[in-house]
């Protein structure tokens, strides 16, 4: 029973991948940078679907479809939030979202 | 004098990567594929911490890069080559490019912000360290029933369920891409001037 074969790795790297992500969403400045954060989390998720595939038997084929779906979704969301944050930098000039104070003013 | 720079650190890079690999392989009396997910997986976590520490947001990106490549060596190991072969075409070859497009588009001629983090940079650190502890502590209690190790999974039997169990969220998420496509290009394109 070795690494590559036990459940409980592949969760834990799953879940120290995601705690970085969230980390990076919470304490980055650049818009950018979170977007990157929002990427690894659901890089995150899948690995552990992945993971749950190759465990549990009933759920092998399922869980390869539900990732494939996942990236799917990744793709449109990456190029929904890419085309905002360009529009705002447009308007604002900087990448930086503390700098977009418009409606705290 | 950069390039012995380069190079040191490219040494030390690797020394970080192979050590947990090698320590697997040696002391712990793990298989081949023990080290491989001990070595991907330090380099996964690696890149991935560097992608929300770096200064340099082009450099971040390409960190980024290095995270999906780790990642799909791991869905290799796992058995499921297809997944694998589906993050490198769409996380590196789309979604990564298309990120660096828009950190080029982005970038300011001042350089990098002076300011990496925001504020509540600290209780995030704080706040993600125990969510990391927290996930760790729950699976290592979690009783996952009864478990077996499948080693791999056909292209065939997974086409045949993604084309015939799930052909209706097959299709909407074909509506959804074109949605977000449309959108996009909506929501970027430059606004006309009022005469």
């Amino acid at each position: 029973m070795g690494l590559a074969n036990s459940l409980d790795a592949y969760l834990v790297l799953s879940g120290g991948l995601f705690a970085i992500g969230t980390f990076g969403f919470l304490a980055r400045r650049n818009a950018i940078s979170m977007l990157m954060s929002i990427e690894l989390m659901l890089n995150a998720v899948n690995l552990a679907i992945i993971a749950f595939g190759a465990f549990i038997p009933d759920f092998a084929a399922d869980a390869s479809v539900i990732a494939l779906m996942v990236m799917a979704v990744a793709a449109a969301e990456a190029t929904v939030g890419l085309a905002i944050i360009i529009a705002i930098y447009r308007n604002r000039k900087t990448p930086l979202v503390d700098e977009y104070d418009a409606m705290r003013r | 004098m950069r390039a012995w720079l380069y190079l040191i650190a490219a040494g030390v890079a690797g020394a970080i990567i192979t050590t947990p690999a090698l320590l697997v392989l040696v002391f712990a009396g793990g298989s081949v594929d023990d080290a491989l997910f001990a070595a991907l997986g330090t380099l996964m976590l690696v890149s991935a911490l560097a992608v929300v520490t770096m200064r340099d947001i082009i450099r971040c990106g390409l960190a980024m890069i290095v995270s999906f490549l780790a990642l799909a060596g791991i869905y290799v190991i796992v058995g499921a080559p297809l997944v694998a072969a589906a993050q490198v075409i769409v996380y590196i070859g789309a979604i990564s490019v298309l990120i660096l497009f828009a950190i080029m588009l982005t970038q300011s001629k001042a350089g990098p912000a002076s300011l990496v983090f925001q504020t509540q940079a600290a209780p995030a650190a704080i706040a993600a360290i125990v969510l990391a502890v927290l996930i760790a502590l729950g699976v290592s209690a979690t009783d996952w029933g009864e478990l077996a190790r499948r080693t791999r999974l056909s292209t065939d039997a997974l086409a045949r369920v993604l084309f015939d169990e799930f052909v209706l969220p097959f299709e909407v998420v074909s509506v959804l891409l074109l949605a977000a496509v449309i959108g996009g290009v909506f929501i970027a394109k430059r606004e006309e001037e009022p005469d």
